[in-house]
């Protein structure tokens, strides 16, 4: 529509008008009507704004009364198809509940009885992803930001997520990690595809092209040895030494060719490195290096009995550098002693045997080391026992559990020995037993790091034996918060069957003398908490055994099941 | 039905059985005992027909955590609280309440109005004339007040920002129309509302202007459209006398519930529940209100069915009602029947030809995609066939809600129910076929 109205000098009459433009309307009021006469008809009786006021009210409301629709935009492709099947109603309910308690409810303290659910998503992420099942498309906003937030989470979250998570993070840039790959074999090309693999490789950004590598590796060895081989002249220092990292990823003996000329790369960090994974494999070249010069240093002699003599290095030559060994101690340690360790941990254990006239591991350790050598020795060979994972090293080094002098014998003063560590190298059950023996006779003081590489949920007698020495400390009367790191553990680890027999531990004691005041009531309430979380991850996985959600997505459901209370 | 959001997370951490003892449900209600830091534990019952809660606990929050807790557990696993006739401290309770409801059901239709006249009619006839007089005045000042801005025109009220406008809006609640004095405030914030403000301020003080001349010439009005003015400045009907006045007029239909939306503003929570009738295909809107500690005094989650009798509020296109006498209990609902864009829009604009001040209307929409955002324009609803597409309200974007929804569709057609208005449509609820609250 067009306005014929004057658009410069006020005039104290307008023709009249019955439809003013919207746009004049506006002018006259931003301008006021002292400067700008509105282009409506005057009523004798009223003001020029009320005038203006009038006009306005009448176009603002047919304008909204007669809103047109807008052209509809491009429609998004559809989501692909996501066959699994839907979560059951319950699991889906739970997962809403641990995802909406995300963040932490701020009292962060291990105080109180309900169960910390923050704890429990990663668990129910692992869980669910046995069945196979499709997250419901309203929690997939919440997942993805959970997997943003966590990277621990990522693997689980995104796969339960599917295809249709993928979809929606393209729409929105807080979700591009979903994109980017990092997350599992799916986004990387596949063997059919080595043109795709090649062009990833020459083109993509450096975490792309580590996580190209680390999942060629473990699909096909020597095709991302071969890959890296490609390029590997031309690339810079830091991702020569993050490529050769991944290398760690189902390392052979066909790598040593490779790793063996690394040994003279221009940075010293990717040459220590590819001495470290050298000396991983026993039967290569630089191992059986290493075994000569550790040897000679390292003997039997023979005063009343066997005793192993030990002399420390006098130089550290060359080839020792080329091997790997740091010349230069840190702060506080001698020369002799650093070359040694270094010696020791890269030499094959398997050695070891002849060198001792065909001892066992367990023999040798019991054998007495000249000159206070034994904590050295003893320590490198745990390192030793890491690094090429064996485990009847590790089982002799670690010894028995109970053995009254333990915690004196195994982490003697000055010793820098890793047990958490020599501990993984057990296979799962022999560990959780070695861990159960050493809580019942040590106590929990100890105990967290150990407990960490026990699989979960713990076996039995761990959990017992766990269950019993914080039973023990509460009888002593400490605050449970001493224990809260093992508490925290137990929560997530234990067997859930264990809560009937945690139950009455609930009830509050009688506090022993001299106890801490009202430590009592803090046992009593953490075993609830301990207790409630127990059943709740039981609950929490018999949810995920339970009906279909037949309502959700399948379209036959009768309609709405029962709405979750918000 | 959570209070906040510290409080949802604490019941969901007790919806788990450790902690409970002794509980048991029945048709109508469900208790436990929750074990807490003390020695006795705390004693929760639910009468879930209400829903009401109580809980021996010291906790203000209402529901407090062992209430929702135990409702969550009940909710989630019903195996975890057996049947059973409820204890002594849970059955008081339980029967106080039921004998009150009986009472107060058989009041209300024994036409309970009479008994709550005040004592005096004349003194609160004289009050109400004192009311509609102090408003009287407020509406003419405020008049002026806009004939001013508009006069000196509306670059002059860029400078003057919310101070100004927070004045008159502190001259309207002295005058006692509450409803003027928000409109007023809400004049503070359209100066800052970015481009295009002049014309969006200039609609607002032209629909207020509309509602003052409105008011002031009420006794020329027709009575419907009278009462929307009288609500829209403030002045109140008691839910009771709609209910129950000698106007009223209930209307029994199934009500599937399409929303159910809380805000809060730092002082009061107010929750807005809209609802369908299957039979007369009416929407109405259900308004609570709960000051700090004080509960909202319903909860429909969104998907229920209730056979219940409505009231509307008086006014020419009545929305707002209130809940009368429930026949059944609430029980789950289908996906509702929608219609198109066109439609709604439709709907919006034959709503604004009773009550002009209609910033939206509720709608269902059925087999909608939402589009994302391409050339600057942002979200759209459009029909799965044809051209026709409404923009989301900027309010929607950026929240959680529009994900989900994004989420649901994939790409595919959805059912969507929201307020569709002259900002665009503002999503509340879509179905996966289960309701989800956006």
């Amino acid at each position: 529509m067009t306005s014929t109205s004057p658009k410069t000098a006020p005039q104290p009459t307008a023709p009249p008008h019955t439809t003013p433009a919207w746009e004049d309307l506006v002018t006259a009021a931003l301008l006021g009507t002292e400067r700008r006469m509105p282009p409506v008809p005057l009523r004798s009786v009223r003001s020029p704004a009320a005038a203006l006021l009038d006009a306005a009210a009448v176009s603002t409301v047919r304008r909204r009364a007669a809103l047109r629709p807008a052209l509809a935009g491009e429609r998004p492709a559809p989501a692909p198809a996501d066959p699994r099947p839907p979560l059951p109603a319950a699991a889906r309910h739970r997962l809403s509940l641990l995802l909406a308690d995300r963040g932490g409810t701020g009292d962060g303290s291990r105080r109180g009885a309900a169960p910390d659910l923050t704890e429990l998503l990663p668990q129910w992420l692992t869980a669910a992803q046995e069945y196979g099942y499709r997250a419901p498309g309203a929690l997939l906003p919440a997942l993805l930001d959970a997997a943003r937030a966590r990277t621990d989470l990522r693997p689980a979250a995104l796969a339960l997520a599917g295809p249709r998570a993928l979809w929606l993070a393209r729409l929105n840039d807080d979700w591009a990690f979903a994109l980017r790959g990092t997350t599992g074999p799916a986004a990387v090309p596949g063997t059919e595809d080595p043109e795709g693999v090649r062009r990833l490789w020459e083109e993509g950004l450096f975490a792309e092209r580590v996580t190209l590598l680390t999942a060629l590796r473990r699909r096909d060895p020597a095709a991302g040895l071969a890959l890296l081989g490609t390029t590997w002249a031309t690339e810079r220092a830091e991702d020569r030494l993050m490529f050769l990292d991944a290398l760690r990823e189902g390392l052979s003996a066909a790598d040593e060719p490779f790793l063996e000329q690394a040994l003279s790369d221009r940075s010293r960090n990717v040459r220590a490195t590819a001495a470290e994974l050298l000396s991983a494999l026993p039967g290569s070249a630089l191992a059986a290096r290493m075994a000569e010069r550790a040897h000679a240093h390292v003997g039997l002699g023979r005063t009343s009995g066997p005793v192993i003599t030990v002399e420390a290095p006098q130089e550290c030559d060359a080839g020792m550098q080329r091997d790997g060994v740091a010349p230069k101690p840190p702060s506080g340690r001698g020369q002799g002693a650093w070359w040694l360790s270094q010696l020791l941990e890269a030499a094959p254990l398997d050695a070891w045997r002849d060198r001792f006239d065909g001892r066992t591991p367990a023999e040798i350790i019991a054998l007495p080391v000249a000159d206070n050598w034994r904590t050295e020795l003893h320590d490198a060979w745990c390192r030793a026992a890491v690094r090429q994972r064996d485990a009847d090293w590790a089982r002799a080094l670690l010894g028995a559990p109970a053995t009254a002098d333990r915690a004196t014998e195994v982490a003697p003063p000055g010793s820098s020995r890793d047990l958490a560590k020599l501990l993984s190298v057990l296979p799962e059950d022999e560990r959780a037993l070695w861990v159960a023996e050493f809580i019942a006779a040590h106590g929990l003081s100890d105990a967290f790091r150990m407990l960490g590489v026990c699989a979960v949920p713990w076996a039995e007698p761990l959990g017992r034996s766990v269950v019993d020495a914080l039973d023990i400390a509460r009888d002593a009367g400490s605050y449970p918060w001493s224990f809260s790191g093992v508490m925290g553990l137990a929560e997530r680890c234990l067997d859930p069957a264990a809560a009937d027999r945690l139950d009455m531990l609930t009830a509050v004691t009688d506090e022993p003398e001299g106890a801490s005041p009202g430590s009592g009531g803090y046992w009593s309430e953490a075993f609830q908490r301990l207790v409630g979380t127990l059943r709740l991850r039981a609950t929490m996985h018999a949810e995920l055994t339970g009906p279909a959600d037949t309502a959700d997505g399948t379209g036959n459901g009768t309609g709405a099941a029962a709405p979750a209370a918000s | 039905m959570a209070p906040d959001d510290a409080s949802r997370k604490a019941g969901g951490k007790l919806a788990a059985p450790g902690p409970w003892s002794e509980t048991g449900a029945d048709g109508g209600a469900v208790w436990g005992q929750c074990k807490g830091s003390g020695k006795k534990p705390y004693q929760a019952v639910i009468d879930v027909t209400g829903p009401a809660f109580k809980c021996s606990c010291p906790s203000r929050k209402f529901p407090c955590k062992h209430a929702l807790g135990l409702l969550l557990l009940w909710a989630g696993d019903p195996g975890e609280v057996p049947a059973g006739e409820p204890p002594q401290w849970a059955g008081e309770w339980l029967a106080g309440r039921r004998e009150r409801a009986e009472r107060a059901a058989g009041a209300a239709a024994g036409g309970s109005a009479a008994a709550r006249t005040p004592a005096d009619p004349e003194a609160a006839r004289r009050r109400a004339e004192r009311r509609l007089q102090r408003i009287d005045a407020g509406a003419t000042e405020l008049e002026q007040r806009l004939e001013d801005l508009l006069r000196t025109g509306l670059t002059a009220a860029e400078g003057a920002g919310y101070s100004a406008w927070d004045e008159t809006a502190a001259r309207m609640v002295d005058a006692q129309a509450p409803g003027l004095a928000s409109r007023v405030r809400e004049l503070g914030s359209v100066v800052a509302s970015g481009a295009n403000w002049p014309a969006r301020m200039l609609e607002e003080c032209a629909l207020l202007h509309l509602l003052d001349q409105g008011f002031l010439g009420r006794e020329r009005l027709p009575a419907a459209l009278a009462a929307t003015v009288r609500s829209r400045v403030g002045l109140t009907t008691d839910a009771a006398d709609v209910l129950a006045g000698p106007d009223a007029v209930t209307v029994r239909d199934r009500w599937l519930v399409l929303a159910q939306e809380d805000s809060d503003d730092g002082k009061l929570t107010s929750r807005r529940i809209f609802l369908r009738g299957e039979r007369t295909g009416r929407m109405a809107l259900h308004l609570s209100f709960g000051g700090a500690g004080r509960p909202l005094d319903l909860a429909l989650p969104p998907g229920l069915v209730l056979d219940a009798d409505l009231a509307y509020y008086p006014g020419a296109r009545p929305l707002r009602a209130a809940l009368g006498e429930r026949h059944a209990p609430a029980a789950p609902g289908p996906v509702p029947p929608g219609c198109g864009i066109d439609a709604a829009l439709a709907a919006y604009g034959d709503a604004l030809r009773d009550d002009p001040w209609l910033d939206s209307w509720p709608v269902v929409l059925a087999d909608v995609t939402p589009v994302p955002p391409r050339d600057g324009a942002g979200w759209q609803l459009a029909d799965a066939d044809g051209e026709s597409a409404l923009p989301l309200d900027p309010r929607a974007s950026g929240r959680t809600g529009l994900w989900q929804l994004a989420a649901i569709s994939g790409g595919a057609p959805i059912t969507v129910f929201g307020e569709c208005g002259h900002r665009g449509f503002l999503p509340l609820t879509a179905w996966d076929p289960t309701p989800v609250s956006l």
